[in-house]
């Protein structure tokens, strides 16, 4: 949330796409954005006497949060390129509503409902974004009555009535779990052992028997992460530019390691990795590949970061813009679609202010409002942050009032330190 | 009443890396029309700002007198509040606001915060009585001309009692009629006792017009002379604003000029705005391979918007024209197509038009030509390092590595940066805009040796500038371009000082009727 985060992805070191994320985690760590995750987990976690990290909870962070962590990926590449999508909650609750009907009224098979979703996803991102690119109307405008014009088509699709339920195959889009492989083993810390007390601070381990597979997956992401970043650090080396000591290369590597295997042990506590956060992992990678490695992603950063002279440098900014809103519908539909698997019905209120959560997110992660700078990364921390709000808000039985109130203070907290260290740059 | 109005002692002012004030002395009487001539970037405007607390005390060195009591404005309502009011090139009207509305903008005619609407039309009655301008109070700042917008602005400075006028060029976007009103409406002032201190390009005017004329050169006074038997004529001043040492600013050239590399046919395009504004007027130019072409002229002539117009049509509305690559058509209706077809644009304004500032030094080198550092759309990082590293060191761009962000270079480093992102886009033609605008003489000098070099590769360099010294030091040929059109070609090596500002005199004064911009 400091100058650090605000580092735009470009200047993230070179050498591979995830080994990116190794430099702009390492720039967070030093900013604050993951130090304030790391602070609120503690205070929940003290707070709740230690129900906050149990695996069930750690579990709920990606089962009731997942679809704001895939509209955020959309939301951060509409708002480096300077625009914004206020329609994306009510985009999301009418493609849940056709993903419903498809299924329902017109019986079709679920991944062909899904299939023609996400289409239906695109033909509106097409919709706003010639608007928006085209037009020139601005983005405010146009998403503005998009979200209007969404909400009423959703009530038209449903005709006012919750549509469901659902097959099998599709509710598992929310409440799958990837299935066991190897036959679970047994958790190393013991069963039922007392939690280990620091302070106030208990943290409960040992439990149940573990998933094995959702292990292997923690540590098969633990290699690439570490193997990325040893990459990008020597061939930042071979160009002669500054890097850390090995010391610290190692210690920030740790952190990382105990951090995923911390959540994948929990999660095999549980019943596994969810099929929704597996699905949201993927398409990280894929972002953070898509903005760190490719020429198309250089380019929104570029119109985001001076549209001027980026046209001027020969980019056609207009098509720029219209595809991240093609994206952006995109992921609205995947984020509908996650939505009504989820509560196994469409219903006419789905999706009902979700924008404001996805945008919020997307600004905590670091993104400027002013365009140009933001990271994959830094959004998913920021929704993971607003997802560990949430719950933890609820695990303490903070009424729905105050902890409006609360995310309120927090996004306006991190929006203010955007705009200081943007203050000081210049 | 004193027989000294302001007096300014030894004014310096700095800005990061330039001097553009070095220590100022002159004085301007009660009454007088004191015009202030010199080239762009002489300094004019920026003494101005000072005078008018633009600049606050505190910013530049020196001191100034004003009624023989010292000035140390903090703000432009202290200027006004002593009677000094400047009115800047660009207007600062409120297009929406009526004309009463815009008059008394901050200085509103009430009592306890409400509006006296009928007093205010009253006075500003009163006041477009004064300027002679014939409109109600009511209209809209947008339905009127430029003319008339000049006007509005000198009642308003009327309104606040003013004592001495400053008029940064107040011409240059009027017609002959409406400037020869407004000059009639100066002498008014001057038989009344307002003093006026005319920023103008238009010698002939000056001539016409000033009392005293006092010469600005690279931030300096180089002189006052006294204009009121009006014995001073154009030339005199011309050589005033001009005269200076040549030697060793410039790399030495020997050009190796080829066949006619890139020629622009006919060129006509339209204000993007206004329709019935023709901005570029079939002008004509070509360059040869190895050969580097100057543009010179004032501001305004249209140089940038021709330059802009040919690169992808990123200025105006095209009309007509062509654009022939060793003597075959090239399409440069966008920017691709034109960067494609081998044109460069390195813009006057590398803030603005030519830099993403946020971004690194790497990423701002490649964003022309990103298909030179990736494959099927994927970059390829290590590539993309080499490249920017190769020109940092071939054009010596200052910075500690290529991850460094634009934006903590100096002007100088940043123009090479703008540079070496063309010139990874290996373009035939190279369109320089200003290209050492801004920065100081020893920067200029390298990348005159970078335009030197780049001519001996077999490049064609059109090179838009407006300053003198450099578009004579640097070019083979020049084309001289005023209001719009080509007003003269000349080879260099015939070319002086004088003979160019003649050139642009000439068309101004027969382009009058037609100025644009």
């Amino acid at each position: 949330m400091t100058a650090t985060t605000q580092t735009p992805t470009q200047t993230t070191p070179p050498g591979g796409g995830f080994a990116g994320a190794a430099a702009a985690i390492r720039g967070m760590g030093r900013g604050g954005l993951l130090v304030a995750l790391l602070i609120a987990i503690l205070f929940f976690q003290i707070t709740s006497n230690g129900v906050m990290l149990k695996s069930l909870n750690v579990t709920n962070v990606f089962l009731q949060n997942g679809y704001i962590l895939v509209m955020a990926l959309g939301m951060l590449l509409v708002i480096v390129i300077g625009h914004i999508d206020l329609s994306v909650g009510s985009v999301a609750g009418f493609l849940g509503a056709v993903a419903a009907v498809l299924m329902v009224t017109f019986k079709l098979d679920p991944i062909l409902a899904v299939a023609l979703t996400l289409v239906a996803g695109g033909v509106i991102g097409v919709w706003q974004g010639f608007w928006v690119a085209y037009l020139r109307v601005p983005s405010f405008i146009v998403t503005l009555a998009g979200m209007l014009l969404f909400r009423g088509a959703t009530l038209f699709m449903l005709g006012g009535q919750p549509v469901g339920p659902f097959p099998e195959s599709f509710r598992a889009i929310s409440s799958g779990f990837v299935p066991e492989l190897f036959g679970g083993i047994a958790d190393p810390f013991g069963t039922g052992a007392p939690p280990i007390a620091i302070g106030p601070l208990a943290l409960p381990l040992g439990g149940g028997p573990l998933q094995l597979t959702t292990l292997l997956i923690g540590a098969l992401l633990c290699a690439v992460v570490v193997f990325l970043s040893y990459r990008s650090r020597r061939e930042q080396l071979k160009y002669g530019f500054e890097v850390p000591s090995m010391a610290r290369f190692w210690l920030r590597n740790l952190l990382i390691i105990l951090g995923i295997m911390f959540i994948s042990y929990r999660l095999a506590g549980y019943k596994g990795l969810p099929i929704v956060a597996l699905l949201a992992f993927v398409l990280i990678g894929f972002y953070m590949f898509l903005t760190l490695r490719t020429v198309l992603g250089r380019r929104i950063y570029a119109v985001g970061g001076n549209a001027k002279a980026a046209m001027l440098s020969g980019v056609n900014s207009k098509r720029m813009v219209f595809l991240t809103f093609i994206n952006m519908g995109i992921l609205a539909a995947l984020g509908g679609i996650i939505i009504a698997a989820r509560f196994n019905s469409a219903t006419p209120k789905a999706g009902y202010g979700f924008e404001l959560d996805v945008i919020a997110a997307t600004f905590v992660g670091g993104a400027s409002a002013y365009g140009g700078v933001g990271t994959v990364v830094g959004t998913v921390i920021g929704a993971l942050f607003f997802g560990l709000l949430n719950i933890g808000m609820g695990i303490m039985s903070i009424p729905i009032d105050y902890q409006f109130m609360i995310k309120a203070l927090v996004l306006l907290v991190a929006v203010y330190f955007d705009v200081r260290s943007k203050n000081k740059e210049a | 009443m004193s027989d000294v109005l302001l007096e300014i002692r030894g004014i310096t002012k700095e800005f990061p890396g330039v001097k553009a004030l070095k220590d100022v002395s002159f004085s301007v009487r009660p009454g007088e029309i004191h015009a202030l001539v010199g080239e762009n970037g002489a300094g004019k405007s920026t003494l101005m700002k000072v005078v008018s607390g633009v600049y606050p005390y505190g910013t530049y060195e020196g001191e100034f007198y004003f009624n023989e009591e010292e000035c140390r404005f903090h703000n432009i309502r202290e200027s006004e509040h002593k009677g000094i009011v400047i009115i800047h090139q660009e207007l600062a009207l409120v297009p929406q606001l009526s004309i009463t509305e815009n008059i008394f903008l901050a200085n509103e005619q009430a009592t306890r915060g409400v509006i006296d609407w009928g007093l205010s039309y009253r006075k500003a009655a009163e006041l477009l009585k004064k300027v002679g301008l014939d409109e109600s109070p009511d209209t809209l700042i947008s339905h009127l001309g430029v003319g008339k917008q000049q006007l509005v602005e000198i009642a308003k400075a009327l309104s606040k009692d003013v004592t001495l006028l400053i008029l940064d060029e107040p011409t240059s976007s009027l017609n002959e009629k409406d400037s020869q009103a407004l000059l009639a409406l100066l002498r008014d002032f001057r038989s009344q006792g307002i003093a006026c201190v005319l920023i103008s390009h238009k010698l002939k005017e000056v001539e016409e017009i000033a009392d005293t004329i006092t010469v600005l050169r690279d931030g300096a006074v180089i002189e006052s002379l006294d204009a009121s038997g009006g014995n001073v004529s154009e030339d005199r001043i011309i050589r005033g604003m001009v005269g200076r040492d040549l030697t060793h600013r410039f790399p030495p050239r020997e050009a190796e000029i080829g066949e006619v590399l890139l020629e622009i046919k006919d060129w006509k395009v339209r204000h993007p705005v206004y329709d019935d504004q023709m901005v570029i007027n079939d002008v004509s130019i070509n360059v040869r391979a190895g050969e580097v072409v100057g543009i010179a002229g004032l501001m305004g002539a249209g140089r940038t918007e021709f330059a802009m117009s040919v690169f992808g049509r990123s200025y105006g509305r095209y009309v007509s024209g062509q654009v022939l690559k060793r003597g075959r058509e090239i399409d440069v209706s966008t920017i691709p197509k034109a960067v494609h077809n081998g044109l460069a644009y390195a813009t006057e304004d590398r803030k603005t038009y030519g830099l993403i500032l946020i971004n690194d030094v790497k990423t701002n080198i490649t964003l022309a030509n990103l298909d030179g550092v990736s494959t099927s759309g994927v970059l390829i990082p290590p590539k993309e390092i080499r490249v920017a590293n190769e020109y940092r060191d071939a054009l010596s761009i200052k910075t500690p590595n290529v991850n460094q962000l634009a934006v903590n270079l100096s002007g100088g480093n940043q123009q090479k940066v703008v540079l070496s992102k063309w010139l990874f886009a290996d373009p035939d033609v190279l369109i320089l805009d200003e290209p050492t605008r801004g920065i100081d003489v020893g920067a200029k000098f390298e990348i005159y040796t970078i335009i030197n070099r780049l001519a001996a590769e077999g490049k064609g360099i059109i090179m838009i500038s407006s300053e003198l010294p450099e578009v004579l030091g640097i070019s083979d040929r020049i084309y001289v371009m005023a209001a719009g059109r080509i007003a003269a070609e000349m080879p260099a090596a015939e070319a002086s000082q004088e003979s160019i500002m003649k050139a642009i005199m000439r068309l101004a004064r027969a382009g009058a009727e037609e100025v644009v911009l």
